[in-house]
C-alpha cells in the first residue's frame, strides 16, 4: 500500500497515420474505448431516430396530411421505436457501463475484453443490417423495404402472408444479432463486477452506479433470451414453414404477445436502471452529500429487478383476458411503483440539507426528478387495467413512455454527458451551451409531451398516419410538432457542444466535480492501465475518505 | 494533475474473488436456461391443440439408450475434470474422449429418430403445431449438444497436443459446466416430449 | 436569454415550469371542454354514454385524484429542497453534514405507498369485475363482429342480419335494459374496437373470442376506429355506432333482412356486377354474388359512408372508390376494378338503388 505517484508522459509526442489510429481503434479491446464508440454509435443513431420522429411528426401536424405515403409513415413509426430502444438506448447505456464500472471498482479493464469487442461489433451489425433494409428489404420478390410492422411485429402481421419480402427478415434477424451482442456483455459487467473489485470494496461499498448496471445486467440475460427465443420461432414460421404463431393452423397470436412482452417489460426496466445509476452519481455529488439510504437504495433496486418479471401483460389490457388475470397484473405492476418511488424519495432526501450547486449535469438531474415523478403517475393511470382500456393504445401511452424514455432516460443521459465527458476526453463541455441546451430542449420536451397525452384522453390512437379532424386534435397534434423541432434544435446545439469543447473546451483535470469515486482518482482521460496500482477502499467514498482523512466516511458506514 | 494515488487504507488480509470464468458461465447458463424456457413454455402451450397429422403418441418412441449416453457423459465429464485436476492426464484425456463418443452417440440417435419420423411417419416442421414445437425445442438442444462437442474436441486436441494440464483445471472444469446444462436441459426436454406429451 | 443562462436562481426556472405547466392545463381545459362543430365526432373517454365506459370514467376520476394528490405533494417536496438547500452566493466552503439515512423515513415511504397501491387496486378489481364478469340478460342484442383488413363486418346471427361498417344497435333504457353484447373475432390480423363514449377498447385477434357489451343511453351517432395496428390502412378502420330508438332499430333489422332491391331500370348495371369479379368479395342478397373477402352490399345506399368510414357515400365517392382505391384508401384491399366510363356509371347506378 504504497502511494506511487506515476507521471506517464503523453503519447501525443509521436504523430502516427491515421490508418494506424483507426486500426486502434477497430481492434481495440480497452474497455474505455469500446464504451467510447458505443456512445458515438449511439449518438449517430440518436440523430437518425430524431429525424425519424420528425417526419411522423411533420405528416401528423395536420389532419389528411401527405406529407408521406402510410407505407413510408408506418415504416417511420417502426424504425423510430426498433432503433431507439435497441440501438440507441441500450448501445449507450452499455457504453457508459462498459468505461465506468472497472474504474469505479478499481480495475484495469472488464473480465472478458475481448468477448466485450466482439458483443460491440455484434450490435454494430445489428444496427447496419436493420437499416440495410432500406435498399435490401425487396428481396427476390420485389415487395418490402424497412420493416412496417411496428417495433413489437405482433403476429399474424409479421407472418408471410401479411408481410412479404424481406423486411421483417431484417427486423429479426438485426435484432436477434444485436440481442447476442447485448447478452455477451451484460455477462461481461456481472464477471467484472463480481470478481474484479479491488481489495476492500465489499459489495455493500460498491457506487451504486455499479450496483445498478449490475442488476439491469442480470434483467438482460433473462429478458433478452425470450425476444430472441421469440425471433428464432418468427424465423421458423418465416422460413421453415413453422406454425408457431400461425393462427391458421391453430397457432396462437397472444402467445407471441406473451413472449414479446416478457421481454419488453423488463426492457424499459434495463433501459431506465442505468438512468437511475447516473442520477445516484450525480445528485450526491451536487448536493455536497451522501446518497440517502445506499441500502435501501440497493435493496429497491433488486426488488425492481424481480417484479419487473411479472408485470408484462400489463401492455396487454385490452386483448381479452379474463378478470382475474387483469387484477393480478394490475397489483404487480402498481406494486412495482413503490420500489422506484422510494428511490425518487431518496434522490430527495440526498437533496435535502444539502448544499446544491445548478451546474448542467444538476439541472438535467433536477428535471428527471419531476418528469419521472410525473411519469411514474401515469403508469399508475395505465396500470389500473379498467382505466387502462380507454387508455391503451392511444397517444396517452405514448406520451406516457416518452416522459419516461425522454423525461427520465434522455434528460438523466444528457446529465451523465456533461458529468463524465470531462473525464473521459480531458475537457469541460461549454456551461453556457450547456444551458441553452438544457432549456431549449426542456421546453420543447414539454411542450409536446405534456400536450400530447391530451390526444390520447380525446380518443386518438397510436400509429395512424392520418387522422379525422376531431375537436382538438388538430391543433394538439400541430403543437406537440413544434415542440418537436424544439427538442430536435436542443439536440443539435449539444452535438455542436460535444464537438466543440472537445477541442476548445478548459481543460478538466482529475475531479473537476470535486467527486468521490475511484474514477475521478485518475487522470482525464485515464491512461490505458486506468491504476498504476490497484487502490485498496475502505468505505462507499474513498476519495472523500482522502480528501477527509480526519473525518473518512469509513468510520461511520 | 496526472498523478495516480492510491488511498490510505489497509489492505485487508484474504481478498478472493470468484474465478470469473466460471462466473461467465454461469450467467451464460441462466441466459441459455431462459431460451429454452421459452420454447418449453410453447411446447407445453401447443400441447394436443394440432388441427391435424401425427400425434406424439403415435410417432414417439422413447430414447432411453441414448438419454442414458448422454447423462452418463455427464459422470464421465465430472470425472475427467477431477482426474485433471490431480495431474493424472491420460485418465482425463481418457474420460474426456468417452464423453465426446456419449455425446456423438446421442446426437446420432437424434438423428436416427429424425430420419424415422421425417421419411416414415411424414411428420416435418411445417406439418402441424407438434411438428414445429417438436423439432424446434430438440433441434435447440441438439445444436447445443454439437456446440458443445465442438469445444470438448477442441479441449481434447489441445490435450494431445500436450498442452492441457492442471493449471487448465479452471478452464476445463468451466467447459464442463456448460456439458452439464446441456444434461440438465435435456432431462427437462425429455421430461416435457416423452413423459408429459404423451 | 442571457439573464436566464447567467441566473443560476431557481425562481427563474419555476417560473418556466409553471408557465409550460399553466399552458398545458389551458390547451388541456380548452380540448376537453371545447364543444364540437359536430357532436358525433366526440371522442373524449371523459364523455361516457353507455355503462362500461362510464363506470371507467368514475374509476379514472378517483384514479386521477389520488396520482393528483400524490403529485401535489411530491412535486412540493421537490421544489422546496431545490429551493431551500441551494448553494448560495455567500457560503463558506465547508461542506453539508453527510445523513446517511434514516430506518423510520424509509418505512413511512415504503408503508404509505403500498397502502395507495392496495386502495387503487381494489377500485380496479371492482371495475373488471363488473364490466368483464357482468352476465347476459336475456334483452341482449347480440352481435358478432369480424375484424378485416381495413373493415367491420357485423353478424346479426338471432336476426339474421348481415351488414358492415356502420353498427346499429337499440339505445338502452337503465330501468329495462337492453345492451348489446358483442362477440369479437379476426379473418386476418389483431384489430381493436374502440368507440371511447360507448366502452374501452377490446381487441379482436385470429383464432381468439373475445367478447364485450355496451349499453348506450343516448340516441345518436358514436364513432372510433381501430386500435391495434393491423397494417397499411390501420388509420382508417373507423368505427361508427348508430344508437336508434326502438322503434328506429326493428325498422332497421327489417330493412335489412330483406334481399336486395331489383329495380329493372338498372338491369344493366346489375349484369356488370354479377359478370365482374366483384361477386369474388362481395355479397348481394338475392343475386349471384356471395363473395365474404368484401363488405355485404345488400343494403350498401343505407349507410352514410364507405370504405369504413374514409369517405361519404355519395355517387361520386362510390364511382371513384370502384376505379381507383388507392385515391382514398391506398394499400386497402379493394383493386381498382378497370372498368370502362359506361361500364363504370350502370354499375354506380345499380348500386344507388340498394337501399
Amino acid at each position: 500500500m504504497s502511494s506511487d505517484a506515476l507521471t506517464i508522459p503523453s503519447a501525443a509526442a509521436v504523430r502516427q497515420p491515421w490508418v494506424e489510429t483507426l486500426h486502434e481503434w477497430v481492434t481495440t479491446v480497452d474497455h474505455k474505448r469500446l464504451g467510447v464508440m458505443y456512445i458515438l454509435y449511439a449518438l449517430v443513431f440518436l440523430v437518425v431516430a430524431g429525424s425519424e420522429a420528425l417526419i411522423i411528426r411533420i405528416q401528423l401536424m395536420f389532419p389528411h396530411n401527405h406529407f408521406v405515403s402510410p407505407q413510408v409513415f408506418n415504416r417511420m413509426f417502426t424504425m423510430h421505436g426498433t432503433t431507439m430502444v435497441f440501438f440507441v438506448g441500450i448501445p449507450v447505456l452499455f457504453g457508459f457501463a462498459n468505461y465506468l464500472v472497472p474504474l469505479m471498482i478499481g480495475a484495469r479493464d472488464m473480465a472478458f475484453p475481448r468477448l466485450n469487442a466482439f458483443s460491440f461489433w455484434l450490435t454494430v451489425l445489428g444496427g447496419v443490417l436493420l437499416y440495410f433494409s432500406f435498399v435490401g428489404g425487396n428481396g427476390l420478390y420485389g415487395a418490402g423495404n424497412a420493416p412496417d410492422i411496428g417495433w413489437w411485429a405482433y403476429a399474424p402481421l409479421t407472418s408471410r402472408v401479411f408481410s412479404p419480402g424481406q423486411s421483417s427478415d431484417f427486423w429479426t434477424i438485426a435484432l436477434l444479432v444485436s440481442g447476442f451482442g447485448s447478452i455477451g456483455t451484460a455477462i461481461n459487467i456481472i464477471a467484472t463486477t463480481l470478481c474484479m473489485r479491488c481489495p476492500g470494496m465489499q459489495l455493500g461499498r460498491m457506487p451504486l452506479f455499479v450496483w445498478l448496471n449490475l442488476v439491469m445486467s442480470g434483467l438482460v440475460l433473462i429478458a433478452i433470451t425470450p425476444l430472441s427465443a421469440a425471433q428464432i420461432m418468427l424465423c421458423v414460421d418465416r422460413y421453415l414453414g413453422g406454425h408457431f404463431f400461425d393462427t391458421q393452423a391453430g397457432g396462437s397470436a397472444t402467445l407471441w404477445m406473451h413472449f414479446f412482452w416478457i421481454f419488453g417489460h423488463p426492457e424499459v426496466y434495463i433501459l431506465i436502471l442505468p438512468c437511475f445509476a447516473f442520477m445516484s452519481e450525480i445528485i450526491p455529488v451536487f448536493s455536497r452529500k451522501p446518497i440517502f439510504g445506499y441500502p435501501v437504495m440497493v435493496g429497491a433496486t433488486v426488488c425492481i429487478g424481480f417484479v419487473s418479471m411479472s408485470v408484462w401483460a400489463h401492455h396487454m389490457f385490452s386483448i381479452g383476458m379474463s378478470s382475474y388475470t387483469n387484477s393480478f397484473f394490475t397489483i404487480t405492476t402498481m406494486a412495482v411503483g413503490v420500489p422506484t418511488g422510494i428511490k425518487i424519495f431518496n434522490w430527495i432526501g440526498t437533496m435535502w440539507g444539502g448544499k446544491i450547486q445548478f451546474k448542467v449535469p444538476m439541472l438535467f438531474s433536477v428535471a428527471f426528478l419531476f418528469q419521472f415523478l410525473i411519469a411514474g403517475l401515469t403508469g399508475i393511470m395505465l396500470g389500473s387495467a379498467a382505466f387502462d382500456s380507454q387508455l391503451t393504445l392511444s397517444y396517452f401511452v405514448v406520451a406516457h413512455f416518452h416522459y419516461t424514455l425522454v423525461g427520465g432516460l434522455i434528460f438523466g443521459l444528457f446529465g451523465a454527458f456533461y458529468y463524465w465527458y470531462p473525464k473521459i476526453t480531458g475537457r469541460m463541455l461549454s456551461e453556457t451551451l450547456g444551458k441553452v441546451h438544457f432549456w431549449l430542449f426542456l421546453i420543447g420536451f414539454h411542450l409536446t409531451f405534456d400536450l400530447m397525452h391530451v390526444p390520447g384522453l380525446l380518443g386518438m390512437p397510436r400509429r395512424i398516419y392520418t387522422y379525422e379532424p376531431r375537436p382538438g386534435w388538430a391543433t394538439l397534434n400541430l403543437l406537440i410538432s413544434i415542440g418537436g423541432f424544439i427538442q430536435g434544435i436542443a439536440v443539435l446545439i449539444f452535438v455542436w457542444n460535444l464537438i466543440f469543447s472537445y477541442f476548445k473546451g478548459p481543460k478538466a483535470g482529475n475531479d473537476p466535480w470535486d467527486a468521490w469515486t475511484l474514477e475521478w482518482s485518475v487522470s482525464s482521460p485515464p491512461p490505458v492501465y486506468n491504476f498504476a496500482s490497484i487502490p485498496t477502499v475502505a468505505s462507499r467514498r474513498p476519495l472523500w475518505d482522502l480528501k477527509h482523512p480526519e473525518d473518512p466516511d469509513s468510520l461511520y458506514e | 494533475m496526472s498523478a495516480i494515488t492510491t488511498p490510505l487504507p489497509q489492505t485487508p488480509g484474504i481478498w478472493t474473488l470468484p474465478y470469473r470464468g466460471k462466473v461467465g458461465m454461469a450467467c451464460l447458463i441462466i441466459a441459455e436456461s431462459a431460451i429454452f424456457t421459452i420454447f418449453v413454455v410453447a411446447y407445453l402451450y401447443y400441447m394436443g391443440k394440432s388441427l391435424a397429422g401425427p400425434t406424439p403418441r403415435e410417432v414417439l418412441e422413447t430414447p432411453i439408450f441414448y438419454t442414458v449416453c448422454l447423462l452418463s457423459s455427464s459422470l464421465t465429464v465430472h470425472q475427467a475434470a477431477k482426474f485433471l485436476r490431480s495431474g493424472r492426464r491420460g485418465a482425463f484425456l481418457t474420460l474426456w474422449f468417452l464423453t465426446i463418443v456419449l455425446g456423438s452417440l446421442f446426437l446420432f440417435g437424434t438423428g436416427q429418430e429424425w430420419h424415422r419420423l421425417i421419411y416414415e411417419h411424414g411428420l416435418t416442421i411445417s406439418t402441424n403445431l407438434f411438428g414445429t414445437t417438436y423439432y424446434s425445442l430438440v433441434g435447440l438442444h441438439a445444436s447445443h449438444v454439437t456446440a458443445g462437442l465442438l469445444m470438448l474436441t477442441v479441449v481434447l486436441l489441445f490435450g494431445l497436443a500436450g498442452r492441457v494440464g492442471p493449471d487448465q483445471s479452471a478452464r476445463v472444469e468451466t467447459l464442463a459446466l456448460y456439458w452439464h446444462f446441456v444434461d440438465v436441459v435435456w432431462v427437462v426436454v425429455f421430461t416435457v416430449v416423452y413423459v408429459l406429451g404423451r | 436569454m442571457k439573464y436566464l443562462l447567467e441566473n443560476r436562481n431557481i425562481p427563474s426556472k419555476l417560473a418556466g415550469i409553471l408557465v409550460l405547466f399553466v399552458g398545458f392545463l389551458l390547451a388541456a381545459k380548452l380540448c376537453l371542454g371545447a364543444t364540437s362543430p359536430d357532436p358525433s365526432q366526440v371522442t373524449s373517454i371523459f364523455r361516457p354514454e353507455s355503462t362500461p365506459a362510464d363506470w371507467v370514467f368514475r374509476l379514472s376520476t378517483f384514479v386521477l385524484a389520488v396520482t393528483g394528490a400524490i403529485f401535489a405533494v411530491v412535486f412540493t417536496m421537490i421544489v422546496y429542497a431545490i429551493v431551500k438547500y441551494r448553494q448560495r452566493g455567500g457560503d463558506d466552503d465547508r461542506e453539508p453534514a453527510p445523513i446517511y439515512g434514516s430506518n423510520q423515513i424509509e418505512l413511512a415511504w415504503t408503508v404509505i405507498p403500498v397502502l395507495v397501491v392496495f386502495v387503487l387496486f381494489l377500485a380496479t378489481a371492482r371495475v373488471l369485475h363488473s364490466v368483464q364478469d357482468a352476465p347476459e340478460p336475456s334483452t341482449a342484442v347480440e352481435v358478432t363482429v369480424i375484424g378485416h383488413q381495413f373493415w367491420w363486418e357485423y353478424r346479426y346471427p338471432a336476426l339474421g342480419v348481415v351488414t358492415a361498417n356502420e353498427l346499429h344497435v337499440p339505445v338502452s333504457d337503465l330501468a329495462h335494459p337492453t345492451p348489446t353484447f358483442l362477440k369479437l373475432l379476426s379473418a386476418d390480423t389483431d384489430h381493436s374496437f374502440w368507440v371511447p363514449q360507448l366502452a374501452g377498447k377490446t381487441d379482436l385477434i385470429p383464432n381468439r373470442t373475445n367478447a364485450m357489451w355496451i349499453d348506450p343511453h343516448l340516441e345518436g351517432v358514436y364513432v372510433g376506429q381501430c386500435a391495434q395496428y393491423c397494417g397499411t390502412q390501420h388509420a382508417k378502420m373507423l368505427l361508427r355506432v348508430y344508437v336508434d330508438s326502438k322503434e328506429q332499430f326493428d325498422r332497421w333489422v327489417q330493412a335489412e333482412r330483406k334481399p336486395a332491391v331489383a329495380d329493372s331500370a338498372v338491369e344493366e348495371g346489375r349484369r356488370i356486377f354479377e359478370t365482374t369479379a366483384c361477386i369474388n368479395c362481395h355479397a348481394i342478397v338475392g343475386t349471384a354474388a356471395n363473395g365474404r373477402f368484401g363488405p355485404d352490399l345488400t343494403h350498401l345506399m343505407s349507410r352514410q359512408t364507405i370504405a369504413s368510414g374514409a369517405a361519404e357515400n355519395t355517387p361520386a365517392n362510390l364511382r371513384l372508390w370502384i376505379q381507383n382505391p388507392d385515391a382514398i384508401k391506398p394499400s386497402s384491399l379493394m383493386p381498382a376494378m378497370k372498368l370502362n366510363d359506361a361500364d363504370l356509371d350502370e354499375l354506380v347506378r345499380y348500386l344507388e338503388t340498394l337501399r
